[in-house]
């Protein structure tokens, strides 16, 4: 490594209901962004000539998303000319895929500041809309097996032998951590407000949290899935690639999986000598980063050898770290993980997941950075691990840790 | 072959009347209707153009018998474009053409009427309209799945491209597939001039600039998860094993997105793909060339007229009795439906019955007509109705001693020259015929249930059994509509012997360990419908329990893990089959089955399983070598009785061609080797013949 990668600064928006009853659907995904990017620079009071490039984690790259939108949001919130962007897709683990991508440049000596993050208004450009290959495309999903992710979900769970109340206690749980975390202002730090055209506040809280929310009250909740996988075909799908199972037992429903919502953030990852030409302290640094490809059919089980390859790359063991965050895409998701590598709930997803909180595809992964880092300093521990599962079998995780 | 004709008002009427069969697309035809369309084009006195059909049908389709032959994809390329710049021409050659429906139309024949500017059809349940290439697996590749999707929609052409079936014009109006229907034959050519006076548009909605498919927008969630939806159907429904519907999904969706003329030929190098494909080639030859030739009555031996059955007796009013009466019933046969009771026979007649009123529910048959179908079956308990029958078939229980007393009471009814059948399914036909007076008039005709489903007839020829009865058979079961093969005498004969392997193999697997959802997800994989262990619960543990011990007081010895498996299910642990509620699966009530969780304690499950490949060869390779056996003992005549027996008779997967068709899908010198491989871990059972290992080392192949 040429230089230690450091993260100074997060923001986020908070997340709105992804739907067009949601507080940020009037809001434009390049607004989103620029809210965000505005924040960053205004606390940090940040001479923006010195951020070489802004990396953007966006999946549904269509319409007003489409066309680098983290180039636009730079434009629009009156970046410095010098400063680049460039948009990727990575799926879900789009927004930490850019917070590694801008790590690596950093520790290859190649930039010194950047500012990483994602961006996604689901209540705007519904996941799909742009066609999304690798499900649209009959070849894709008939001869290479495809399923849809719940499908995948299930899969898990039933290889698992999760069952429905279990996986419904979990989403309970995220509800509960969710609500005392936002109510306790554990989330304060890193949440900028969004104000609409007019200046008035359209969301400044997490939207999607019910803190009544019971296993009870999710038990009588239809799985999603079940009609899908069982009249759709994709049941049998999974099943020829999985032929030991001999049904897939539909768990998941809307209120064990991660919401559909809209919401911005960015992370600003430096060098030590960007920091102290910009006069900013680190809050920690980034120890390293694992990316997997894992077998597509099951496809949501890639953050267990993800974390495993960070620690590994990071010369840690599971015992080193403090605190997880593994993104609640479906309950099974972090319960898997669990059981997988002997973690206890109590250091995973300690605030809640998004199941409770929504996961807006490309800008989770940079959140959940702010999120485990508020987390430890608010707790005063120092090792942080955050994963997601990624579309098509893939996993990724970064390790940070406070300075 | 393309009459050719100009009205008083300057319209060509077109009209189809290929010499011999039906109307189809092939080299000659097509040559001779571009060359009377370049006519009708350059004649600047003529309007419009209509295109009809001389025979009671419109055009059936293309030319398999060439498709078939063919082997390289150029080929196959110039025989598709020399179609495409026929249709082309018809749709950009600046007059209208109009298509007049007058009969059933399908494959090329629609893609044929999709490139004219316009449709008009006749309005009649005979006219029916579809794509019937899947079936035979292939995919409509001059166009279909271009101009259907570009015409109606891509949601709307799916269904009718991917499924095979067939429609009506009402159906294919409401679709807009036709423009207009007419009541009678004779307002068809009218009507399809009426639309070329009153100013028809030469042009097709795709040659217009800025042309959209109709429907969703193609880059949305909605067509996203359609075709997710699309494809998810076809993954279950062919477990991947036919190339046709992925490449139909391929041609939409890769094809919506260009203009038609690279669509075209997108459309025809998938085509080639597929139609070269060993799976098209072997259903070809299977599902069209042998099928035809059976349903011809290739079968039935030389110089006997036809003789068809005008009296039919059944004897036994059971599930296979009453099926039979229900059969012949149907294509107006009097039948003599006799059970010991009066109100066993009657319960036999109700069965179709039943079956009738479904079909009135549902608009296709009337009461007139049900009244005369069910004049047709005569119940009774009476031996004495059966005086005069020129066939009786007995349909009781497979006990020996009882199907002899029923043949002599029968024998005695019987008219002169009478021939009478055993429905076994098990017992050989030849000890059955020494109960009979007349052993040369005496036949097997093993029907398959439901008999009104199931088209295959397998007939039994019994040492004795004579030709005369063998034609009287095959007229018979091409009276009723049905598909014969012919095999020769010895246990289980050939369907019911091949049929046993499949089951007992399933049984030897879950003996050695292997997870029974894996052997059963295996089998369906492979393309079977139904898994080992549950056809075995359907068909009845109990039964197959009774044909071992039947077989063993027969003095053949079958020891070995499969019995193990059935006297286990049976002696020790009390589960019969679907019918008890138990067997290898349990049968919750309002709930899907699930296998029983305790078979795993009597089976043990290995802790290394196999590979699923591994698997569905198991349960493929031993059903194909044991046919092969039956070629070589002579217990079949043909390879394609064997591939129709299979298809037809157990749901052997069509995309092989058949059982042993199956061999050369694999290749017979890797077949081979499988079997070796296979007779050293599971068994001699999997032992290849000395023939098939000959064939091997030369290179051979079963056709």
């Amino acid at each position: 490594m040429m230089q230690e990668a450091y993260i100074y600064d997060a923001v986020r928006t908070p997340r709105g209901r992804g739907r067009k009853d949601g507080s940020l659907h009037g809001i434009k995904s390049v607004s989103l962004l620029s809210t965000v990017l505005n924040a960053l620079r205004d606390r940090n009071h940040l001479d923006t000539s010195l951020v070489e490039d802004v990396i953007i984690g966006c999946v549904t790259q269509v319409g007003e998303q489409s066309g680098d939108v983290a180039k636009s949001a730079a434009i629009k919130s009156g970046y410095s000319d010098a400063v680049a962007g460039v948009t990727l897709n990575r799926f879900c683990g789009s927004g930490l895929e850019s917070v590694n991508q801008a790590a690596a440049y950093i520790m290859s000596g190649q930039m010194d500041l950047l500012v990483a993050g994602g961006v996604e208004s689901m209540s705007r450009n519904p996941m799909g809309s742009d066609g999304f290959g690798l499900l649209g495309d009959p070849e894709m999903t008939s001869t290479h097996r495809i399923v849809p992710q719940g499908i995948s979900a299930d899969l898990i769970a039933t290889m698992d032998g999760v069952g429905r109340r279990d996986v419904d206690l979990f989403a309970a749980e995220s509800h509960r951590r969710a609500a005392i975390a936002q109510s306790q202002g554990y989330f304060a730090r890193s949440i900028v407000p969004v104000y609409d055209v007019a200046g008035l506040i359209a969301l400044d809280r997490d939207e999607t949290i019910r803190k009544e929310t019971t296993a009870d009250g999710l038990a009588s909740l239809r799985p999603s899935f079940a009609i899908m996988g069982e009249q759709g075909g994709y049941d049998t799908v999974a099943i020829q690639r999985y032929p030991e199972v001999e049904r897939i037992d539909h768990v998941h429903h809307a209120g064990n999986s991660s919401g559909l919502v809209d919401g911005a953030s960015v992370v600003l990852i430096g060098s030590k000598s960007a920091g102290k030409k910009l006069g900013l302290n680190p809050r920690a640094r980034i120890r390293s980063f694992g990316i997997v490809g894992t077998e597509p059919t099951i496809m949501l089980v890639g953050p267990g050898p993800a974390s495993r390859k960070a620690l590994q790359k990071a010369g840690m063991q599971l015992a080193d770290i403090d605190l997880f965050e593994v993104n609640e895409a479906f309950a099974i998701v972090p319960m898997h993980f669990m059981r997988e590598l002997g973690v206890s709930h109590d250091r995973v997803n300690v605030n809640g997941g998004a199941i409770a909180l929504g996961h807006p595809l490309g800008a989770t992964g940079a959140m959940l950075i702010g999120t485990v880092l508020d987390e430890l300093e608010r707790r005063n521990l120092q090792t942080g691990l955050v994963t997601l599962c990624i579309g098509g079998g893939m996993g990724i995780a970064t390790i940070i840790e406070r300075v | 072959m393309i009459q050719y004709t100009i009205d008083q008002d300057g319209v060509a009427i077109l009209t189809w009347n290929l010499p011999g069969g039906a109307n189809i697309l092939n080299a000659a035809s097509v040559l001779a209707f571009s060359d009377a369309l370049e006519n009708a084009l350059s004649d600047p006195t003529i309007c419009g153009i209509i295109v009809t059909s001389a025979k009671e049908t419109f055009i059936l389709g293309g030319d398999l018998k060439a498709l078939y032959a063919l082997e390289d994809a150029d080929q196959v390329m110039v025989m598709g474009r020399a179609i495409h710049k026929v249709f082309r021409r018809m749709e950009t050659g600046g007059k209208p053409v109009v298509a007049a429906i007058n009969g059933m139309t399908l494959g090329g024949g629609m893609e044929l009427v999709l490139a004219c500017h316009h449709r008009v059809a006749l309005n009649d349940p005979v006219v029916q309209l579809g794509f019937p290439e899947v079936t035979l697996g292939l995919f409509p590749g001059a166009g279909g799945t271009q101009r259907l999707p570009r015409l109606i929609g891509l949601q709307a052409a799916m269904q009718p491209l991917l499924l095979g079936r067939n429609m009506d014009v009402a159906r294919g109006k409401a679709l807009g597939i036709i423009g207009t229907l007419v009541a009678t034959r004779e307002e068809l050519i009218p009507a399809a001039k009426d639309w070329i006076l009153k100013g028809g548009k030469a042009v097709q909605p795709w040659d217009i600039k800025g042309f959209k498919t109709p429907g969703a927008e193609l880059a949305s969630v909605d067509v996203t998860f359609l075709y997710a939806g699309a494809a998810g159907m076809v993954r279950q429904q062919g477990f991947g094993n036919y190339p046709a519907p992925n490449a139909i999904l391929s041609c939409l969706y890769e094809g919506l997105l260009m203009n038609i003329d690279e669509a075209l030929e997108l459309e025809l190098r998938y085509f080639v793909k597929v139609a070269l494909s060993t799976q098209a080639k072997h259903m070809i030859r299977t599902l069209w060339f042998s099928m035809n030739k059976a349903k011809a009555g290739i079968a039935k031996p030389h110089g006997f007229e036809a003789n068809n059955v005008r009296k039919l007796g059944v004897v036994g009013a059971g599930m296979m009795g009453a099926g039979i009466a229900y059969a012949s019933a149907k294509v107006g046969i009097t039948s003599v439906l006799k059970d010991v009771t009066i109100s066993a026979a009657e319960a036999g007649k109700d069965f179709s019955s039943k079956l009738l009123a479904e079909q009135i529910e549902k608009g296709r048959m009337t009461q007139e007509k049900a009244d005369k179908f069910m004049s047709k079956i005569i119940p009774t308990c009476d031996a004495a109705d059966l005086d005069g029958c020129d066939l009786i078939v007995e349909a009781v229980f497979e006990d020996r001693s009882l199907k002899a007393l029923v043949t002599q009471e029968a024998e005695a009814r019987m008219a002169d020259g009478a021939v009478f059948a055993s429905n076994t399914s098990t017992l050989p036909i030849t000890g059955l015929a020494s109960a009979s007076k007349m052993p040369a008039n005496f036949i097997g005709l093993h029907f398959f249930s439901p008999v009104d489903k199931m088209q295959l007839v397998e007939v039994i020829m019994g040492q004795e059994t004579s030709d005369y009865a063998l034609a009287k058979s095959i007229d018979f079961v091409l009276q009723i509509k049905k598909v014969p093969i012919v095999v020769n005498d010895s246990r289980g004969f050939f369907t019911s012997r091949i049929f046993k392997t499949y089951v007992t193999e399933g049984f030897e697997l879950l003996a050695a360990g292997v997870k029974p959802a894996l052997i059963e997800n295996a089998a369906k994989a492979a393309g079977m419908p139904v898994g080992p262990l549950a056809i075995a619960d359907e068909v009845s543990i109990e039964l197959l329990y009774k044909i071992f011990k039947q077989t063993e007081a027969d003095g053949i010895v079958q020891d070995g893990p499969a019995k193990d498996v059935i006297f286990t299910m049976i002696e020790r642990l009390d589960r019969k089959g679907k019918k008890e509620g138990k067997g290898f699966y349990d049968y919750p009530e309002g709930d899907k089955k699930r296998i029983w969780p305790g078979l795993v304690d009597y089976f043990p499950v290995a802790a290394q399983q196999p590979d699923v490949e591994l698997v569905k060869q198991r349960l493929m390779h031993l059903q194909a070598l044991e046919s092969w056996r039956c070629l070589e003992e002579g217990v079949l005549r043909s390879a394609e009785d064997a591939d129709i027996g299979s298809i037809l008779g157990w749901g052997f997967p069509p995309y092989t061609g058949g059982v042993l068709s199956y061999i050369d899908f694999v290749g017979l010198p890797k077949f081979v080797q499988d079997c070796d491989t296979f007779s050293l871990s599971a068994g001699k059972r999997y032992s290849p013949t000395e023939k098939l290992k000959n064939m091997a080392v030369n290179g051979q192949s079963v056709y």
